[in-house]
């Protein structure tokens, strides 16, 4: 990894990125306009749903904003392990022709989810603004909160990744994972609507619940559940840390240890 | 021995290479589960390179040949670093560019001009290295009307001109180079034969993978043959390209002879000094044996004698006379006496018909022409599809 910087490295990154990027659109008449106008719309479906038809957020100060955040945050754990999960095989021609570090193209593919999720975010933005939801000073903690979610979902990506060289079933799987997942976080449902403290704590140990719930704590209200209004402190409060970290670290090194039999394993 | 101009570029040291071929053949839903429990599917292992060792020092041109499926492209991926040997260890100095082949990355639903980057930035030139170099590329590849068109609008031989005229830029120590000379127009094999001599001046060294023997002649200072996985010949260019050559022989042959034509010698061009009378044409996997009779009609002091191979087209195909084989002229033949040649000529032809033309002659006149004085067709399976000139020996005997 110590080439990370390498000046040749990171013109690669960055041309990979772009043709991704641009690629994505391609000969669609609106063209980028989608990557702001597509979770606009995904959103105006669920606020209609979930706010007008079954108001699962009734008590809940701002819940389209609350909503919405939690999704986007979601959205892009999604996005980029489900990009990255088939990235390796996908440039299957590059690997089998040239030798270009393998991590690379994990890395695209998670930037190109990065750089959607900060169009994802503009549109949060709006609909605070929208929502005339005071501006919290703890919404500088986003960062450091998108931070934990990228290296959890960088560790996912790079386990999926490598595995599914080998292992062309893991796409069906994850998928199934996710719409699970999608399920035990508290996405669209608030957690005030969950009674049992046990459920409660439990929802909070995945990482991913954790880092949706202090999302909307750091930006939106004040009053969400986090984790330590669940666990009165104590190591617990540190699990899904300690599950981010450990995914990562071992996601890098199953990697490595699978990088140099790419090329033939395609 | 350890001035500069020895130091070793790359070494490969007994580098053993395996694949795992897996027997893919799930026929039911019930052998998916067993095998799922098993985790373990069979699979078959494939030696596509045994032992192989070899040195390629720095500045010179190092061919690898063999038949396809011999391993050696598998053996330039372990060069490029895209594999990992089972065994051995291969060791490179200096920087190594990777085109094994061209236009890696191209994709079609992009511009030929966001291409251009795109490959760059495979061969480790960012944006700004890529900029100042775009119009040099685009003019080389004499592309400039269509570099904003999509990739997918360009004909195969636009692509790889593009491909080409950006992979020349890649600056590196040590150049891998699989068969690239292979494809595009005549201009275009025109446009890389000036790159590999400028290679060539620039004393860089290159690994050159090929079928062509004629530019492994050419090009190439040394070279490996391989076969099945195991290096079957090293040395110079020319015996590599011999030995390759040789190599498909041994396939399977059938011959026929069509052989002498009779006809009227004296409508043939010449004198009639000295005359054919007599063709015999024997193919056999190795030679073609071309017993030729003559008979001496007046005293001549001296002859040269000849022969041409013609292919299909009536276009010649190699020639071969006793000055080329630096043998004597004959000299002072007696009027009457009688002359049997004897030629064999190393069959490396390819599958067809050819036709022989004879001639008799001396420095100032012609004495016999024998256009299409015999036939012989040769029918391989596998044959080398190269120039290489056929080994030729020629006897004689006078009575």
């Amino acid at each position: 990894m110590k080439h990370i910087y390498s000046k040749k490295n990171r013109a690669l990154l960055a041309e990979l990125v772009r043709t991704d990027f641009k690629l994505r659109y391609q000969g669609s008449v609106l063209g980028y306009a989608w990557s702001l106008l597509r979770p606009l719309l995904l959103f105006a479906i669920l606020y209609v749903v979930f706010v007008k038809v079954f108001p699962l957020g009734k008590g809940v100060p701002h819940y389209p904003v609350y909503l919405l955040l939690g999704l986007v945050m979601w959205n892009f754990f999604l996005e980029m392990t489900t990009q990255s999960l088939g990235s390796i095989v996908l440039r299957g021609d590059l690997i089998r022709k040239i030798r270009i570090p393998r991590w690379i193209i994990v890395l695209s593919a998670s930037i190109s989810a990065l750089i959607n999720l900060f169009l994802n975010l503009i549109v949060v933005m709006v609909f605070l603004f929208l929502n005339h939801v005071d501006l919290l000073m703890t919404t500088l903690w986003l960062p450091l909160i998108i931070i934990e979610v990228y290296i959890l979902a960088l560790g996912c990506s790079l386990w999926l990744a490598a595995g599914y060289v080998k292992y062309r079933d893991l796409n069906y799987i994850w998928e199934v994972i996710m719409q699970l997942g999608f399920y035990v976080t508290p996405i669209i449902y608030p957690m005030t609507r969950i009674t049992s403290l046990t459920v409660k704590k439990l929802l909070l140990l995945n990482p991913m619940g954790q880092a949706v719930q202090d999302a909307r704590y750091a930006v939106v209200t004040h009053g969400t559940t986090i984790t330590k209004g669940v666990f009165s402190g104590g190591w617990y409060t540190y699990i899904p840390y300690i599950i981010t970290i450990v995914v990562f670290i071992t996601g890098l090194l199953y990697f490595k240890s699978q990088a140099k039999t790419f090329a033939e394993n395609i | 021995m350890e001035n500069n101009s020895e130091r070793l570029a790359i070494k490969v040291d007994q580098v053993s290479k395996q694949f795992k071929l897996p027997h893919e053949k799930v026929t039911s839903l019930k052998s998916i589960f067993i095998n799922f429990y098993r985790r373990r599917r069979t699979f078959e292992v494939q030696e596509a390179l045994k032992n192989v060792s070899f040195d390629v020092k720095e500045g010179e041109f190092f061919a690898i040949v063999g038949r396809n499926g011999s391993g050696k492209s598998t053996l330039l991926k372990l060069l490029a670093g895209i594999y990992v040997p089972n065994n051995g260890s291969v060791t490179v100095n200096g920087r190594l560019t990777p085109f094994i082949e061209l236009g890696v990355g191209f994709n079609m639903e992009l511009t030929g001009r966001e291409n251009v980057f795109l490959n760059g930035s495979l061969l480790g030139f960012n944006r700004k290295e890529m900029e100042a170099m775009y119009d040099d590329i685009v003019d080389f590849a004499e592309l400039r009307r269509f570099m904003d068109q999509k990739l997918k609008n360009y004909s195969s031989g636009m692509q790889v001109r593009l491909a080409f005229s950006i992979a020349i830029r890649a600056k590196g120590d040590i150049l891998l180079i699989d068969e690239v000379l292979a494809v595009g127009d005549a201009d275009f094999q025109r446009k890389s034969l000036k790159y590999f001599k400028q290679l060539k001046k620039e004393k860089k060294t290159v690994v050159f993978v090929s079928h062509d023997m004629v530019s492994v002649q050419e090009f190439c200072d040394r070279g490996i043959l391989i076969e099945d996985g195991v290096i079957k010949a090293a040395g110079n260019a020319t015996q590599i390209a011999r030995e390759y050559t040789l190599m498909f022989e041994n396939s399977h042959l059938d011959s026929d002879t069509k052989g002498y034509r009779n006809r009227d010698p004296d409508e043939r061009p010449g004198n009639g000094n000295v005359r054919i009378t007599g063709v015999a044409i024997d193919v056999n996997k190795q030679e073609i044996d071309i017993k030729v009779d003559a008979k001496v009609n007046k005293d001549v002091s001296e002859l040269i004698y000849g022969l041409m191979v013609m292919g299909e087209d009536g276009r010649e195909i190699t020639g071969f006379n006793n000055r080329s084989l630096k043998r004597p002229n004959l000299t002072h033949l007696k009027s009457g006496s009688e002359i049997k040649f004897n030629w064999k000529i190393q069959n490396i032809f390819k599958s067809g018909e050819y036709s022989l033309t004879l001639s008799l002659v001396s420095t100032q006149s012609r004495y016999d022409d024998f256009v299409d004085a015999g036939f012989f067709k040769v029918n391989k399976e596998k044959h080398s599809n190269t120039a290489v000139l056929p080994e030729v020996s020629v006897k004689h005997t006078i009575t």
